[in-house]
């Protein structure tokens, strides 16, 4: 049945279905939503047999779920932003020790300066600790990928990200279908552990590694991430059987198939780029583009394949690696190595920064016009804010921390009120 | 597509009033999509959120630059920047106000909409009669309900009695329908 809910709310549900027995969640926007309500789940017993574990922290919140895990249990989290970075630590070990969390992100910049609104600073942070991340393009999408997740999980023993953009996806109301009870359980059968903590049969996990075997293990868990190249796909499909619902998969292409030009993104603005798409093709741009579900691993493959008649990449990122560009950019010109193509970054949305329809089309002519960019190109920078704060600096040696001077300038010359 | 802002303070319900209308959007059938733009999340700061309708499926993500409707539900705020901002030639302003339309002041902002889309009422006023809360939602709400592209009467009380059950339910489903009416006098 079709409902008309908010993200979190759809999230934590979807997370309510899929029968978790440890949760354990410290709040922090844009993800509180969600941890509320299962917390309010659990509380009117409409979570039977779930624990919600209060913790003073998201290192401990992700701590207790490693413990919990190795016993056995099915285990959530959600965090987002500065609550990722704090659980860091734990983030790598739950990869490391192969343990099938899922955890939802909601996706939130990292400070300083201090920002609530969404980008994809912290997730990306995390890219590389081991952990699966599938990224979410809609609230619908957010509720099967969450289903999906825990199944990829505990299939290959490896944690599982959901990211899913704070405040646009998270706040936002839109209408989501909530699988049926017995149509997820058909799909996730209870979670059968490779390794578990027994008294009854007694084992240690987490040994210290030394020089020659933490070399394999790193090996084994690349391998590992690579299976789920092929068992993501697999997943998709059987979830479309069951629910009719194409959500999921490595990647979604739209107009890709003739396009000379091709927008890469993850999660919420490829929505927004859809629209673009139509409204280019309208005046006879051949563009298309494709949203990345599955960001770790990285569907080389499955891109390169997408990306077969494009002469332009453009990877709309939102996130900032500082003193190299955009994360993604690098990603996809593996991809498609060997081919003659020229790929732009583009910087976007930082700090909630709206991504925007007409800037987005802006930019998209003039590479069809002048084909060239600054690399990377910062979509819709102000840059006579930023002219403005360099003079200062340049002026003067004690010119003040940057982001109060750019607010201060931003009152005084009425751009605040953009 | 539709789309409208809503414009008001911390606590006044912004947000809830693009939930509503999207509920009710939903409830007539219609493919919705409400989200807030939260600023600092203090009571009384100046809060926005967004809804659109239509009858496909939403993919867009932007904040609403070109509303066609604009809420305001306070208006202290009409001097803000960005509040009568965007809006098309077309566009309806419904606005929280004891002035009458015949006699509000020359806004510059005002001007840019037509003065036969511009519908006032004492919101608050209205809220706290029918529900003892100086609350001007669900009268905004209930004169929403007068433009053609939105959800009917019917559909926003079920939206309010939803999010509202029992006697809440009730006494804002009431004040809706006055400010309903308070606005059918425009009309």
């Amino acid at each position: 049945m079709d409902q008309q809910l908010e993200g979190s709310q759809a999230i934590a549900r979807a997370v309510g279905l899929c029968r978790p027995q440890v949760i354990s969640c410290y709040p922090i926007t844009p993800q509180t939503h969600i941890v509320e309500t299962l917390s309010a789940m659990v509380k009117d017993r409409r979570l039977p047999g779930c624990e919600f574990i209060n913790v003073e922290s998201e290192f401990s919140a992700l701590s207790v779920l490693i413990g919990a895990s190795a016993v056995g249990a099915r285990t959530y989290t959600a965090t987002a932003s500065q609550g990722l970075l704090f659980m860091a630590e734990a983030v790598y070990n739950a990869a490391g020790l192969g343990l099938p969390l899922v955890m939802t992100i909601g996706n939130r910049a990292i400070g300083a300066p201090i920002n609530i609104w969404n980008d994809h600073s912290d997730s990306m942070a995390m890219r590389d600790a081991g952990w699966i991340q599938l990224y979410a393009s809609s609230n619908q999408e957010a509720v099967d990928l969450h289903i999906q997740a825990f199944r990829l999980a505990e299939e290959l023993s490896c944690p599982v990200m959901v990211c899913v953009d704070g405040f646009v996806l998270t706040h936002a109301f839109e209408r989501v279908r909530l699988p049926e009870q017995e149509e997820v359980d058909r799909f996730l059968p209870p979670y059968d552990p490779v390794q578990v903590l027994d008294p009854a049969d007694p084992l240690s996990i987490g040994a210290m590694v030394g020089p020659e075997a933490f070399y394999e293990v790193r090996y084994l868990a690349h391998q590992k991430q690579l299976k789920a190249l092929e068992l993501i796909p697999q997943l998709q499909q059987e979830y479309e059987a069951l629910t009719g619902r194409a959500s999921g998969g490595l990647l979604h292409g739209y107009h890709h198939e003739d396009a000379e030009l091709i927008m890469v993104a993850l999660g919420s603005e490829t929505g927004t780029l859809m629209d673009v798409v139509d409204e280019l093709r309208g005046e006879g741009l051949r563009v298309g583009c494709i949203d990345l579900c599955a960001f770790r691993p990285f569907p080389y493959d499955a891109l390169r394949e997408l990306l077969q008649s494009a002469r332009s990449i453009v990877s709309i990122e939102k996130n900032l690696s500082v003193g190299q560009g955009g994360v993604v950019a690098g990603n996809i010109s593996r991809a498609v190595r060997g081919r003659e193509v020229s790929i732009h970054t583009v910087i976007a949305g930082l700090g909630g920064r709206p991504v925007t329809r007409a800037s987005v089309k802006q930019l998209i002519k003039r590479i069809f016009s002048e084909g060239e960019l600054e690399e990377p190109y910062f979509l819709d920078l102000k840059r006579d804010v930023v002219d403005r704060e360099l003079t200062r600096q340049h002026e003067k040696r004690r010119s003040g921390p940057v982001a109060e001077n750019i607010i201060r300038d931003l009152a005084l010359t009425g751009g605040a009120r953009e | 597509m539709f789309q409208v802002r809503v414009h008001g303070r911390g606590g006044q319900g912004v947000v809830t009033a693009a939930e509503i209308l999207s509920v009710a959007g939903f409830i007539e059938g219609k493919h919705t999509q409400a989200f807030p733009s939260f600023g600092s999340e203090r009571m009384g700061a100046p809060v926005m959120a967004f809804c659109r309708l239509d009858q496909q499926p939403i993919r867009l993500r932007e904040p609403v630059s070109r509303p066609d409707l604009v809420m305001v539900q306070d208006d202290s705020l009409l001097l803000h920047p960005g509040v009568l901002a965007g809006q098309g030639s077309d566009a309806w302003l419904i606005l929280n106000t004891h002035a009458r339309r015949e006699d509000l002041q020359a806004l510059p902002g005002l001007q840019s909409f037509r003065a036969d889309r511009i519908l006032t009422l004492p919101a608050t006023e209205i809220g706290r009669e029918h529900t003892g809360r100086p609350l001007p939602n669900a009268a905004m709400l209930g004169a929403c309900t007068v433009l053609a592209e939105l959800p009917d009467e019917a559909a926003v009380l079920r939206a309010l009695e939803q999010k509202f059950p029992g006697e809440s339910g009730r006494r804002n489903a009431a004040a809706a329908r006055a400010g309903r009416l308070t606005v059918q006098e425009y009309l």
